[in-house]
């Protein structure tokens, strides 16, 4: 009998002309918790993928239980009890808890019948191996997001899971749920089962997983035990630098504010939240998903018609009723999700960026060719980016570069104060650096006030000014100058519940 | 309480709400001649509904039904005159089989091609009602023609009731053939394992193959069951009005979309049931019905549907946007 | 960096580097030749393309108000109720006692009265347009359903209007408009090359066809991004209706005459056509030019058929299938 359940051994994989794998080995011991630390498009799903089976590699080899398998496909993946949970859990939200559970087994069985009475039987017993009171006969949809991944762990389960890969599971919970989930993670290794957690946030990491591997560019930097590691080193590996962003602490001359919230709410999201932000400052908040950040966000762009509260623009009141409004008096948003929310992959990056001034660009009742040339050669320049001509579609870009574009829409059309949420979530740590160092010239050259929603500490920390810190829809701290560090803030998140 | 907050629920309270009001205006709603021929014309677009809430739940729209139905009913009557040949249960299968192999094109085209499902059947509509009008002529099969045996099949009743002026009035035993259906697709749909793939898919394709469906069979059961359901009904049609017309079925396509969102199905996918569609459709059959013993003129009955179509889809859009918020 | 140059060939420029418009070239050609050489001596007669030319024109310019709705990852198919609403609306104008008096005593009063049953037919395509636009916009009602459920409404108030029986008895100028000629060309070519040209600029000249264009590839970023998606999505629709109501006034025109279910056949055919053209009907993509070719080579194959006396059934099954065809052609294509 091997030591390990399943090793990967020199694996590499390639995209056309893209190496997502080079040479690259992880191996995982029965019953152990493993974390798999990288940065964005360092190759961690790429290597989920080749354990699952989805992906083939191109070189290399996959050894379980001491035994070589050759192709490895889905079926057999999970036939070896590999299963693995991915960030939308793919669950069906219209059926309930237990018809998720049930449908796999069932299938997994060939069977052709569905037995309802069994599928309760199955859903109460795994529930009860995990210790958790969920109703079986809830529409999965009504979940809260802690629900569903169990959810999904219970699936993982009464599949025989032997390794069970969980992709950035604590994104999404609070710091109470995180600890129920160490709880339940805990409880299944000492069952036998091993954990593979893939994550890019170190302090949880640190607190659970007994081994680490650290994946950078589709190469493997870095493994051993998790007590020969601590954050520093880990951050090292993961990006290849030392923290180079020196923190911005420039002097903000006091003057009056530029924008100013009093009051605001949104209900069942946004309680009473005061804010303020003058021309230069960059503000960060700092919540969980579910804090009413993006409710927060949304509502400063005019998206939340129930709000009420006051929102001033150089003292006058400001508050917009419509996106068209929050755009025509100065407000801009860079949405979450770029993908879904921020670009039109398919079309020109020009109308990418002139997307939000089209109104202004017409003359009479056409559009003004030259004008829209214009406007897009010069924000092209300015923000750097690298496109062969701006007729390419947006799809094509690389996260940064997309970033970029969203960036330039808004200071297209003269934007005074910009919200940015996840600014830099899936971009390389080379781009990264480049969007931090363009937000803060946004800020001090051309005096734009910012407000930075972020899941990244530390991006918070080197970049902000002052942060708040949220939750349920309250801000509960605030923290400026020497307390701003990763430490106060992940301290004040973790005594929330 | 689960059920009180249940579509189908509600659906049924406006049934009976409506049934209460039109009798209100009428009383002759009630009588036992009314009823059952609101029966009767619930069966044929009832097993098309069938058909159609199965597509709708894997998320897709299917408007060639009705053709196939025809295509089905037409070519199979003409050959049993040409070949002299009389009987009803090979003539049933082989109208379903004409129906099977038709939503087997269906299928064909949406699986291996990812088109668009109303796309895809709109066209082959088009192809089977030109094919079977350019090909086979467009001349009635009239009741002097129709094979004896399909006739008197048409016309067993289950029970016969005597009116007060000597005429009596039936139910017709096909209300069997079409509860029986029903009844049969309740099955599938909630125990089988193919039957929950529907609405595993119609939620959630991606979720659907990940999770170990075969999903390409989902689809080819989906459009392969509806083209079925539509033959039997073409040869119930036929057998119960005693002639074949191959122009029959125009339009109604709509009708039978209207009844199955009607039913509370949502063209999202994922979800609808099979009572809500009875509902739905029987909802729809009598108020066109309805609408003659309201004094209305039959003009007026395409704006009455349209209507109809309106006012459900609104209210399911809301629910819709409500859930999906 | 760089910008477009300016000394791309015209031909280049008219046609874009689509792939889908130089496939459409292709076919047009290998059908116009495989169809004269089918019928050598009849097909390239002077008659025949004229007889096309003032079919084509109702056909084409419901299957642009077809691609427009598409755009928006929408569907209209109310658009052949709408045309005959509006027709028989107009119909129903020339019934009117004074009207019929005053077209009786000709002179300018004929043509005065002809040019306000046109802006009334096209006020009803408006009309409908803004029904169609509000339930879809406004409520969120799927476009499928919607039109489906409005296009039984226009179909059954055209119904209801006449009763049944086509309405007959339009002037000698409506007739005019279906069967005339200006300059040597049919009327009705005109109108089309008239809509054609507007609705091309439209798409491409200005906020609104840009922005539908970005709506129809992503209708979460467009909110986001400002642009005023439910104001937008009502244009493209009110657009859709009286485009709708022109190609109704053509085919009265044309026939002399309104009724409740006329052109059945073009719903499919305005649909083929769109999605031929390279319209994508989940949205963002669709240009005129491509729906004009996908609309000759499909006239060109009907009228070669129809010389070699194919039933008109028949025709109706070979463009569904031609429908088929060209969806395997396009996921093939996309696979490489």
């Amino acid at each position: 009998m091997s030591d390990y359940l399943i090793e990967l051994k020199n694996i590499g994989k390639r995209f056309g002309g893209v190496r997502a794998l080079e040479d690259v080995s992880l191996a995982i011991r029965p019953g152990e918790i493993h974390c798999l630390a990288g940065e964005n498009g360092s190759g961690k799903s790429t290597i989920i993928k080749v354990m699952s089976g989805i992906y083939t590699p191109d070189e290399g080899e996959i050894v379980i239980d001491g035994e070589p398998v050759g192709r490895l496909d889905p079926i057999r993946a999970v036939g070896h009890g590999i299963q693995v949970i991915y960030q939308d859990f793919s669950l069906f939200g219209n059926l309930t808890v237990a018809e998720n559970l049930a449908l796999n087994t069932y299938l997994l069985e060939g069977r052709s019948r569905m037995d309802w009475h069994r599928a309760h039987e199955m859903a109460r017993d795994v529930l009860a191996r995990i210790g958790v009171a969920i109703d079986p006969d809830a529409e999965v949809g009504s979940l809260p997001t802690s629900g569903k991944q169990i959810v999904a762990i219970a699936r993982a389960i009464l599949a025989r899971a032997r390794l069970i890969v969980m992709d950035e599971p604590t994104t999404a919970l609070t710091r109470h749920e995180v600890e129920a989930l160490f709880t339940i993670v805990r409880d299944l290794k000492a069952q036998g089962i091993a954990i593979l957690f893939v994550s890019h946030k170190m302090r949880e990491m640190l607190e659970i997983s007994e081994r680490l591997t650290v994946f950078r560019n589709g190469r493997k930097v870095a493994e051993g035990a998790m007590r020969d590691f601590d954050e520093a080193t880990i951050t090292h590996a993961m990006t290849g630098l030392d923290l180079t962003d020196d923190p911005y602490r420039p002097e903000i001359p006091d003057g009056p504010p530029l924008l100013e919230v009093t009051g605001l709410s949104v209900p069942g999201t946004v309680e009473r939240v005061a804010l303020s932000l003058r021309p230069g400052e960059i503000v960060g908040i700092s919540g969980l998903i579910g804090s009413g950040r993006t409710e927060l966000a949304r509502a400063l762009f005019g998206m939340e018609p129930r709000m009420t509260g006051e929102i001033r623009l150089d003292g006058r009141p400001a508050r917009p009723r419509s996106v068209q409004e929050a755009i025509a008096r100065g407000i801009a948003y860079v949405p979450e999700d770029r993908l879904t929310e921020g670009l039109f992959l398919p079309q020109s990056i020009e109308r990418n960026l002139v997307v939000s001034i089209l109104d202004r660009l017409r003359r009479g009742l056409f559009l003004d060719r030259r004008a829209v040339r214009a406007r897009t050669a010069e924000m092209f320049a300015a923000m750097q980016i690298a496109a062969p001509s701006p007729e390419t579609p947006a799809g094509n870009l690389s996260g940064g570069n997309a970033q970029r574009v969203m960036l330039g829409r808004w200071l297209l059309t003269g934007a005074r104060v910009l919200i940015l949420n996840g600014p830099t979530v899936g971009v390389d740590v080379g781009s990264k650096a480049t969007i931090h160092r363009i937000i803060r010239d946004l800020a001090t050259r051309d005096g734009l006030a910012v407000l930075m929603i972020s899941d990244d500490v530390p991006e918070l920390v080197t970049n902000c000014n002052r942060i708040h810190v949220m939750h349920r829809g309250r801000f509960v701290a605030e923290l400026a100058g020497a307390e701003m560090t990763e430490t106060r803030i992940n301290d004040t998140l973790k005594t929330l519940t | 309480m689960k059920i009180l907050n249940s579509t189908e629920f509600v659906i049924a309270c406006v049934l009976v709400a409506a049934m209460v009001l039109i009798g209100l205006v009428n009383p002759a709603f009630w009588g036992f001649d009314n009823l059952f021929s609101l029966a009767k014309s619930n069966v044929v677009i009832g097993i098309m509904a069938l058909g159609v809430l199965l597509v709708m739940i894997s998320g897709g729209i299917d408007v060639s039904l009705p053709s196939f139905a025809v295509a089905a009913l037409y070519i199979v009557v003409r050959a049993m005159v040409e070949l002299n040949y009389d009987g009803v249960l090979l003539p049933f299968i082989a109208a379903a089989l004409i129906g099977l192999v038709l939503g087997a094109f269906n299928a064909l085209i949406i699986e291996r091609f990812r088109m668009i499902p109303l796309i895809v059947t709109l066209g082959t509509a088009s192809i089977v009602r030109g094919l079977l009008l350019g090909l086979m002529g467009a001349s009635i099969v009239n009741i002097n023609k129709m094979p004896k045996e399909l006739i008197a099949f048409g016309k067993h009743d289950l029970v016969t009731v005597q009116a007060a002026n000597g005429a009596s009035y039936g139910l017709t035993a096909m209300v069997l053939v079409y509860l029986g259906l029903a009844v049969a697709m309740h099955l599938v749909l909630r125990y089988t394992m193919i039957g929950r793939s529907v609405y595993a898919y119609g939620t959630d394709a991606e979720s659907a193959r990940r999770a170990g469906f075969n999903t390409r069979r989902t689809i080819w059961f989906v459009y392969c069951t509806a083209g079925l359901l539509a033959g039997l009904a073409g040869m119930l049609h036929t057998s119960m009005i005693w002639q074949a017309n191959p122009r029959d079925f125009q339009g109604l396509e709509l009708d039978v979309i209207a009844a199955v969102v009607l039913g509370g199905a949502s063209i999202f996918g994922g979800r609808g049931s099979v009572l809500g569609t009875l509902i739905g459709v029987f909802m729809l059959v009598m108020v066109k019905n309805s609408l003659i013993l309201l004094k209305v003129d039959t003009t007026w009955q395409r704006v009455v549907v349209g209507m109809i179509i309106v006012t459900a889809t609104a209210i399911t859009a809301r629910r819709d946007r409500r859930k999906l918020a | 960096m760089t910008t477009t140059p300016e000394t791309r060939p015209l031909i280049r420029r008219l046609l874009g580097s689509d792939a889908a418009i130089a496939q459409l070239v292709v076919i047009t050609v290998l059908i116009f030749v495989a169809m004269t050489a089918m019928n050598p001596d009849k097909f390239l007669r002077y008659y025949n393309f004229e007889s096309i030319s003032y079919i084509m024109p109702e056909l084409g310019i419901l299957s642009i108000a077809m691609m427009i709705a598409m755009l928006t990852g929408g569907i209209d198919l109310s658009v052949v109720g709408v045309a005959n609403l509006a027709a028989i609306v107009a119909g129903v104008y020339f019934r009117i006692p004074a009207v019929q008096e005053a077209i009786g005593a000709g002179g300018a009063g004929v043509v005065m009265h002809t040019v306000a049953a046109v802006l009334i037919a096209l006020l009803v395509g408006l009309a409908a347009g803004v029904i169609n636009g509000l339930l879809i916009a406004r409520l969120r009602i799927i476009p499928i359903l919607a039109t489906l459920g409005t296009g039984q409404i226009f179909a059954g108030l055209a119904l209801v209007l006449t009763g049944g029986p086509a309405i007959v008895g339009f002037p000698q100028t409506w007739a005019w408009i279906g069967t005339g000629k200006i300059l040597g060309l049919a009327t009705p070519l005109w109108v089309l090359i008239v809509v054609a040209l507007l609705v091309a600029v439209a798409l491409t000249r200005t906020t609104l066809g840009v922005s539908l264009m970005l709506i129809g590839t992503n209708p979460r970023a467009a909110i986001f991004a400002g642009i005023r998606s439910g104001r937008m999505i009502l244009y493209s629709y009110m657009l859709t209706g009286v485009l709708s109501a022109i190609a109704g006034v053509l085919l009265s025109g044309r026939t002399n005459s309104a009724k409740a279910d006329f052109g059945a056949s073009y719903l499919l055919q305005a649909v083929l056509i769109a999605v031929l053209g390279g319209t994508n009907p989940a949205g963002g993509k669709g240009r005129v030019l491509g729906v004009l070719l996908a609309l000759i080579a499909l006239m060109l194959l009907s009228s070669g058929l129809q010389i070699m006396r194919m039933s008109n059934f028949l025709i109706d099954a070979v463009w569904g299938g031609f429908l088929v065809v060209v969806i395997a052609i396009n996921y093939l294509r996309s696979q490489k």
